[in-house]
């Protein structure tokens, strides 16, 4: 007697050709390297590695990407919620114009964006001469680094949240308008609490690529050891003076905090699940 | 003491959605906006909400110059046809929400604001679904939390943006003979809105026929049905 496949069913052969070769890429193409960088940098044990990093070098590096990931995202954050917010709770002119704007940063390399900060405000730059009068230091400085991680990082959180908002639309802050609710009110009890699973996925990406961002601010940072390096300059730095071990540990770390950021956000979607699925089978 | 509104007008592009709409009627009336999808009624009822701005005209309510009050003083409960329930807050929080958003000094003591909410739910006949969240609830029980949370500011004038559109057949009946004894129990003017003539002669005490941003006759629903003043409103009502 004849069995039959449901319609909707691919051969079994096919079905397992298939899940094994998405399987074999991801092994191949994104956990082999990320072993890679980890037992390399614990090629010659743990102890040496441990010394690079706690070196003078490497503390200012991951101190300077730190404080610049603790300024980049909150700003990001701000301005990703109130684009996001004007552009889908609001008719007005110029609209498609912003939302080209804001996907520049995505559009244009890095190394680009980079230079324009330098076009502005280096020494022959439009606000050079200015800066130098007055002895403020923005190019090969911290402001500099941190003003090209918040451009290159901007759409993040908004391209996030605008097609989540848009999908939302405004019935539920006209409604609480007319309740009697005030601007702040409306946003904060609301608006907030129906995006914020976007809004943190938005932000630890913004993070991630905040802590991770090479090309720009390679161009504005000056590369100087100790004081404009960040960790992935660090990384860049070690390696090209062939300190493999060196190079490969703070890699391991950068690599170990975009892991953790994942982490934070699985641990999440898992502990708050029942109140993901109410809210999205609305 | 009464609901006097003259000449509207409102304009989106090019589009004219309200184009001189006038009409009056008492304090307490229950009025019916019906018309074809077009004509201009649920621009209308936004305007009234203060969710959309009028280009020209007034709106007298109350001895108030409507128009000028910003939406959020208005008191003007809205219900909305998909009904707009605040989704990650239980059924009581959605009731709730237009006490809990007053200013400290006219915030109702949190035990008056629960007891407002017990007899609301009561009233709506949604007794025991306060801890529900609105995913959990079907269209008719949504719908009626709307209206609880509109109800629960005690609001001025009730505005209806078709509430019963997404409901099937038998719960619409149900609701608008509910809808019509809520509005008689508590008295306020209720405006609303409607494509479905049967639906708009069996509730309202006014009918407002509506046609390309202008009311075409208003009266009782005997009234107009006897006698329809233009081709527009005979036609319609004969569909």
């Amino acid at each position: 007697m004849k069995r039959f496949r449901p319609a909707t069913d691919d051969p079994p052969l096919m079905r397992l050709f298939l899940g094994a070769a998405a399987i074999l890429f991801m092994l191949l193409f994104l956990v082999l390297p990320l072993l890679v960088v980890f037992s390399e940098a614990l090629n010659k044990g743990l102890g040496p590695a441990l010394v690079i990093l706690s070196d003078a070098d490497s503390l200012s590096a991951i101190k300077v990407s730190l404080v610049t990931a603790a300024i980049a995202v909150p700003l990001n954050t701000v301005f990703g919620i109130a684009a996001a917010w004007a552009i889908t709770k609001f008719e007005f002119r110029g609209k498609a114009f912003l939302v080209t704007l804001i996907d520049l940063p995505f559009s244009i390399s890095p190394v680009v964006a980079g230079l324009i900060y330098v076009l502005v405000f280096g020494r022959q730059g439009w606000l050079g001469p200015w800066l130098l009068d007055h002895d403020v230091r923005i190019l090969f400085a911290l402001p500099g680094i941190v003003l090209a991680t918040t451009f290159v990082t901007f759409p993040f959180v908004a391209r996030e949240l605008i097609p989540l908002m848009a999908d939302q639309g405004r019935d539920e802050e006209e409604a609480a308008l007319s309740l009697g609710a005030s601007g702040f009110a409306i946003f904060r009890r609301v608006t907030l609490p129906n995006i914020k699973w976007g809004l943190l996925y938005g932000v630890l990406l913004c993070n991630a690529r905040a802590l991770g961002e090479f090309g720009a601010v390679s161009v504005v940072s000056g590369h100087i050891r100790g004081k404009t390096n960040t960790m992935p300059l660090h990384v860049e730095l070690l390696y090209n003076n062939y300190d493999y071990v060196g190079a490969f540990s703070v890699a391991a770390l950068l690599a170990l905090l975009a892991l953790v950021t994942l982490a934070l956000k699985s641990f999440l979607e898992w502990h708050y699940a029942d109140e993901l699925a109410t809210v999205h089978r609305h | 003491m009464s609901l006097i509104i003259d000449s509207l007008s409102k304009r989106f592009g090019t589009f004219a959605a309200l184009n001189g709409a006038s009409l009056t009627a008492p304090q307490g009336a229950f009025v019916a906006l019906l018309g074809p999808s077009g004509s201009g009624k649920t621009t209308l009822l936004r305007i009234l909400g203060g969710l959309e701005a009028a280009d020209g005209g007034s709106i007298r309510f109350a001895d108030m110059n409507w128009l000028d009050m910003p939406a959020r003083e208005r008191k003007a409960g809205f219900v909305f046809q998909h009904y707009a329930l605040f989704r990650h807050m239980s059924v009581a929080k959605n009731i709730a929400f237009g006490l809990e958003v007053r200013p400290r000094s006219k915030r109702p003591p949190r035990a008056e604001i629960k007891a407002r909410v017990e007899e609301l739910l009561s009233m709506m006949q949604l007794e025991g679904l306060g801890k529900r969240f609105p995913s959990q609830l079907s269209g008719g029980q949504r719908q009626r939390v709307a209206l609880a949370r509109a109800l629960a500011i005690e609001p001025r004038m009730l505005l209806l943006d078709e509430p019963f559109g997404a409901l099937d057949a038998k719960v619409r009946k149900e609701l608008r003979l509910w809808l019509r004894h809520i509005h008689d129990k508590a008295g306020v003017t209720t405006i609303f809105v409607t494509h479905d003539q049967e639906e708009a002669f069996a509730v309202a005490d006014l009918v407002a026929v509506m046609n390309q941003g202008r009311i075409e006759q208003m009266g009782t629903p005997q009234d107009v049905r006897r006698d329809p003043h233009t081709k527009f409103v005979s036609e319609f009502l004969s569909a």
